[in-house]
């Protein structure tokens, strides 16, 4: 172990529980998440691609990173102006909706997927008024908006929400006493400051809703080019014992995140915090 | 500080117009907010207890007395009592290697344990097939040997396992690494066991922390539903957790019951938020009482 460790300490324990660590690590992730690789490396390169790029798939690619896209946009419009409403303005039962927030997170996604469904259906509470206008959310590309919208909503409020905290009043002061307007402030002064953050929690809300599952299946009606997201094809491959075309669609969902995973860290790293959400 | 007005300004600082808003911007940014969350998250919350008790409180209560929801609830309890251990196990240990000692590939170590998070729950759940499914790498050896993994039991704990892995390491990592290694060296050399350090010294510091991580943990634990799906095989009675009984319900558009079910998840939800609040208010007056 003394040479894994880079200086000596009288702390115990350090075999024992960096062993365990690992041990469990290549157990429940590594070794599973390879063996993905594997199954899909034994498919030649004409049969992955057939599988990664069919047309009904490439059609699920669209709709999936296309709408997460979407999601994560309107998220992050509306989450900085949440964040900034909980930080700089008080009103009754603001406690309670910033503990709100975080619904999203604690609120099993296949819930919140029979709950929008009967929201937004035909005859639910908005969907009636939402018919005669000609928008039709429930198992349409609209209704997969709502759900991936749903299930990022906390990323950007809970990210942006404790820089705004820490940023500094003098600053601002400084800024009005200096002959700035509000809105010039707030442009040049504040939202430097919390881009960094904004930028994670988008990138984050994007990752989230790009494996999301529960909450989308129901309220997608789940037509094939149509409406079909990639990690229901993924499930609908393996229910007909395709395991390598499922492995290899996998294999490029998990690539996607990876690279996202680096970005956030890299993101992470820029605005020198960790994030705070869960 | 003379008259009680300038001390009541003093208490509610008055909004300096140049670092403000004006109050008709202020009142507009509020609306949009409760609107916005009002619409995504109040309303469907609402939908689902209206839709549990359309037709009286009799019909959302014989739900829970179907064999297969009792079932399905014992299901979500068992699994849960397995994966939230393991994980808090290993959370304090992952913590405990990463937070006191200083080694090679620690940045590397804190990215893996993340990476649970940042995988699709259905691929997750895939995982598991490919290799203990009856076409995966381990499923031969395990069909001669009578052991069933995926589509019973073992395969639901472990999605669940997956699922929650990062939750409670992710909340002790960070909590540990800043409040350093002093403290446990000074217990040490002044003649205390391993164990007792950690006992006495480690564990009451990062109790919030650690209470934080479970109560994350346990209701990621109760509600997933994508890992869990690619795994169980839906069979009634036996490998359906709640969030699946839910769908199945669902799908037989017996909606009553589907959404009686889910009330009592949104009601975990619920109780997960005002915990999880109530741990945040509970750990920062402690803090602000040891730091006078």
């Amino acid at each position: 172990m003394s040479l894994i460790l880079k200086q000596p300490t009288v702390l115990p324990g350090f075999g024992l529980t960096l062993g365990f660590t690992l041990f469990y690590l290549s157990l429940i992730v590594l070794i599973p998440l390879a063996g993905l690789f594997v199954k899909t490396s034994a498919l030649t390169w004409d049969q992955f691609w057939q599988a990664v790029a069919d047309p009904r798939t490439v059609a699920s690619y669209q709709l999936t990173f296309g709408l997460s896209f979407v999601a994560a946009l309107i998220n992050a419009f509306f989450g900085v102006i949440i964040a900034w409403v909980l930080v700089r303005y008080s009103f009754p039962g603001r406690k309670f909706v910033d503990a709100l927030v975080d619904l999203p997170f604690a609120l099993p996604t296949a819930v919140a997927g029979i709950a929008l469904t009967a929201v937004f259906s035909v005859n639910g509470w908005l969907g009636q008024y939402l018919e005669p206008l000609g928008i039709t959310v429930a198992f349409t590309p609209l209704g997969v908006l709502v759900a991936l919208t749903f299930i990022g909503l906390p990323f950007v409020v809970r990210t942006v929400q404790p820089v705004l905290q820490d940023l500094e009043k003098e600053i601002e002061e400084a800024a009005a006493s200096l002959g700035a307007t509000r809105w010039k402030t707030i442009t040049k002064v504040i939202f430097p400051e919390v881009f960094p953050a904004l930028l994670t929690g988008f990138t984050s809300a994007f990752a989230r809703a790009l494996g999301e599952y529960g909450s989308v299946v129901f309220i997608s009606g789940n037509m094939p080019m149509r409406t079909e997201i990639t990690p229901l094809l993924i499930i609908t491959k393996l229910e007909q014992y395709d395991y390598a075309g499922a492995a290899a669609i996998a294999v490029v969902m998990l690539v996607a995140s990876f690279v996202l995973l680096l970005i956030i860290n890299g993101l992470q790293w820029w605005s020198g915090r960790r994030q705070v959400a869960f | 500080m003379t008259t009680g007005v300038l001390s009541l300004d003093k208490r509610v600082p008055r909004i300096a117009s140049t670092v403000a808003e004006p109050v008709l911007v202020r009142l507009a940014l509020i609306l949009v907010s409760l609107t916005f969350l009002g619409l995504f998250l109040f309303v469907p919350l609402a939908a689902i207890l209206f839709e549990a008790l359309k037709h009286g409180l009799g019909a959302y209560l014989v739900s829970f007395q179907e064999p297969d929801a009792i079932a399905a609830i014992e299901l979500t309890l068992l699994a849960t009592a397995i994966a939230l251990p393991l994980n808090v196990v290993f959370g304090l240990s992952a913590a405990w290697a990463i937070a006191k000692f200083e080694f090679w590939g620690k940045q590397v170590l804190i990215t893996l344990i993340d990476l649970p998070f940042s995988v699709s729950p259905v691929v997750a759940g895939l995982i598991y097939v490919l290799l203990f499914g009856l076409q995966g790498a381990l499923g031969p050896w395990l069909a001669a040997h009578d052991i069933k993994i995926i589509f019973a039991v073992p395969g639901i704990v472990l999605a669940t396992i997956f699922v929650t892995f990062p939750f409670v390491a992710r909340e002790l990592i960070p909590h540990m690494q800043a409040q350093g290694k002093d403290e446990e060296e000074a217990a040490l050399v002044l003649g205390a066991t391993g164990w007792q350090t950690f006992w006495r010294v480690t564990l009451p510091s990062i109790k919030w922390s650690l209470l934080y991580g479970v109560i994350l943990c346990n209701a990621r634990a109760m509600g997933e539903f994508g890992a869990v799906s690619v795994v169980s095989g839906h069979i009634r009675g036996e490998t359906n957790t709640m969030p699946l009984h839910v769908e199945i319900l669902y799908n037989e558009y017996n909606y009553v019951a589907a959404f009686a079910v889910a009330s009592l998840l949104a009601l975990l939800s619920l109780v997960t938020l005002a915990a999880k609040s109530l741990v945040e208010w509970t750990s920062s007056v402690e803090q602000k009482e040891n730091r006078p």
